[in-house]
């Protein structure tokens, strides 16, 4: 009852979105599609959602072959678009009604589903959709997916634009949703939500690089990954990178991350030799690699 | 059946809160009626006319004073010789001008005939056609007076009988061009609005990205259609009722048929239209693209209609084109509906062409609508 991926390619015209991806996501999984723009996500949920045909695969959503019974699909799938896609001139309320009535249910029908979104909306009813602010409009969205009570639920990087706050609020609530059986699939280019996730697929360039829980995908980081600052960010950088043992750097925040060819990493030397670059305050220190690291360096 | 009724709400929600909308679709119709109405006419006044009169004598100041008392021509000068007249029509401060030769009146007497001449400034070629009849008419009517004092009593035996025709304007006894024009005009009006506005408002979906929503959702492309679509419909007939209104108040347009046929035809003719505005729609992805090209075909059936130029004049090929026209078979019907006032009968063989029109339109519309992208 979940997705079934296999074997999937899409091209527009010379520009490959997709090659040949495959797998699966499990009934009630929150799984996550993590990658930059231009991977191939909205891509992978046009073909899923029976808005776009692949060129190439299968696929199947909540069982329902995606060619076949796109009828079947359309009708258990709830799908919020990257970009808001209400209507601005019509009101929270009747926004609602409106998804609700074109797909032959009410709001009472299936009120308890989406009350907990909803109930945060509700003051502002009245207003009109175009005149919320982002963290809204994005839980309107989702109240609008979520008002047929669909088995899968697509979420096309639902929290791009959005405040910090609204992000934890919305990734409170997936987890809430999908407490009540449902299945999601989100994507998203932020590798901090992506530890939020069940199991998570990185995708780069139309190919799947990995998938695991997240915390595998951590575990699979090949080296030993250190946390080094100084009082010049650029010099360092620079330094870094003419550095004849560096395996691979990239800034991180306060810190730049950074691998050694060598095992184990020589401190002493490397030290001396940003000392003898003219760098002081500096600090080396081991850390815990992130999904970002591994994305970076799967994406090499 | 819900479903179209709800979409139906909704649509109707948005045309009335959108503020800049709505003076669009009422008023400048409405102003464009009243402006248009008045303001395009084939009638041409205020000629500006000047004389070239190198005979002086009663006989040719009579005939310049038959242009002074026409309402159509202002004489404005006496020009000493052809070269100044000309060259007032360069600069263009005359648009026409006659030049009586020397002996006009001497001449006239002895041969019964002299010519004169008759310069036209023909930068509008229509207008100089005008002013032509205009002029060929005054000294016509001069002619047959003067004749009356030229020949004499000996002559009178011989003189030729003329044969006098006297028209008798059907439909249209007055001539009255706006009885004519309105009722076109106002064919215009409803073809514009109806075809820009359902033109415009899927591909408006399109734009904001609320379709891609609708796609996923179950409901059927029927159901969509016919929801976005009728709010048209009926606007189209609302603008009808308004630009009748206006005809009859304003400019006392003879209404002499049966304005239920009228609603009838015009009921199928929106669906025409209707059907035109979503085929482009499904073939444009803004709505700048869906304008450009909802005007280039109002262009093209406003100029081919006959509203402006009649269609037996125009070239076979054109003629054939026109067939294809829906604006060409409103404006004939609406015409003769009100002005002649025909029947079901009469207007049947083109009522029966804009239904099969309206179906193979919509037919095509809604056969090219696609739920994916």
């Amino acid at each position: 009852m979940g997705i079934t991926i296999s074997n999937i390619s899409k091209s527009y015209g010379e520009i490959t979105a997709l090659s040949d991806i495959s797998f699966d996501v499990k009934p009630g999984e929150l799984f996550g599609l993590i990658g930059p723009d231009g991977a191939g996500k909205t891509t992978l949920f046009r073909i899923l959602t029976t808005l776009l045909i692949a060129d190439h695969g299968q696929a199947t959503v909540a069982g329902y072959d995606v060619l076949n019974d796109y009828k079947s699909i359309r009708n258990s799938v709830g799908y919020m678009p990257g970009r808001f896609s209400l209507y601005q001139d019509l009101t929270v309320e009747e926004n609602l009604n409106f998804f609700a009535t074109i797909f032959g249910t009410t709001i009472e029908e299936n009120y308890d589903l989406v009350k907990d979104i909803y109930v945060q909306i509700e003051p502002f009813k009245n207003r009109r959709a175009g005149k919320l602010s982002g963290g809204m409009k994005q839980k309107l969205a989702l109240s609008c997916a979520l008002i047929h009570k669909p088995k899968v639920l697509f979420l096309d990087e639902p929290t791009t634009g959005v405040d910090p706050v609204s992000r934890k609020e919305f990734w409170e609530m997936l987890k809430r949703l999908q407490k009540k059986g449902i299945t999601i699939l989100v994507s998203t280019p932020y590798m901090d939500e992506a530890a939020l996730c069940d199991r998570i697929a990185l995708i780069q360039d139309g190919n799947i690089l990995e998938i695991d829980t997240p915390n595998a995908i951590v575990s699979h980081f090949p080296k030993p990954l250190y946390n080094i600052s100084a009082h010049n960010m650029y010099n360092l950088i620079e330094s870094l990178t003419n550095y004849e043992h560096t395996y691979s750097i990239f800034p991180f925040g306060e810190f730049v991350h950074y691998t050694d060819k060598r095992h184990p990493i020589d401190k002493a030397s490397l030290k001396t030799y940003l000392e003898f670059q003219g760098l002081t305050d500096i600090k080396i220190e081991k850390t815990q690699p992130t999904i970002e690291d591994t994305f970076m360096e799967l994406a090499k | 059946m819900k479903i179209i009724l709800y979409i139906i709400k909704k649509e109707f929600k948005q045309i009335f809160r959108n503020k800049g909308m709505l003076p669009i679709i009422f008023i400048l119709p409405v102003l464009q009626l009243v402006i248009l109405s008045n303001a395009a006419t084939y009638e041409i006044k205020n000629i500006q006319f000047g004389y070239v009169d190198a005979d002086n004598s009663s006989i040719s100041r009579g005939l310049i004073e038959q242009f002074e008392s026409s309402t159509y021509f202002n004489v404005s000068e006496k020009f000493p010789s052809e070269k100044e007249a000309s060259q007032a029509m360069q600069e263009g401060t005359i648009d026409a001008y006659l030049n009586i030769p020397t002996h006009f009146e001497r001449d006239l007497q002895k041969d019964k005939t002299k010519d004169i001449g008759v310069f036209i400034d023909a930068i509008d070629g229509s207008a100089a056609g005008v002013i032509n009849v205009y002029i060929t008419q005054i000294i016509q009517n001069y002619n047959k007076n003067i004749v009356a004092d030229l020949i004499q009593v000996s002559d009178a035996v011989q003189k030729p009988k003329n044969i006098d025709s006297i028209p008798l304007f059907w439909y249209n006894q007055t001539l009255n061009y706006k009885t004519f024009m309105v009722p076109g005009i106002l064919v215009l009006l409803v073809t514009m609005i109806t075809l820009f506005l359902s033109g415009m408002n899927i591909v408006r979906e399109k734009e904001i990205g609320t379709l891609e929503q609708i796609n996923v959702t179950p409901i059927k492309k029927h159901h969509f259609i016919i929801g976005k679509l009728f709010p048209f419909w009926v606007l189209g007939l609302g603008l009808l009722t308004i630009g009748l209104i206006l005809a009859k108040v304003i400019f006392n347009v003879p209404m002499i048929g049966n304005l239920g046929l009228l609603y009838v035809y015009t009921a199928v003719y929106i669906l025409v239209i209707l059907g035109i505005g979503l085929f482009i729609s499904n073939f444009t992805d803004t709505q700048q693209q869906a304008m450009f090209i909802a005007w280039f075909f109002v262009v093209i059936f406003i100029l081919m209609s006959g509203l402006f130029t009649p269609i037996e004049s125009m070239p076979k090929w054109a003629q054939i084109l026109t067939e294809f026209n829906p604006v060409k078979y409103f404006v004939e019907i609406i015409r003769m509906v009100m002005l002649k006032g025909s029947s079901f009968n009469d207007v049947f063989p083109l009522a029966i062409k804009t239904l099969v029109y309206a179906i193979v339109m919509n037919g095509l519309a809604v056969w090219s609508y696609k739920k994916t992208l």
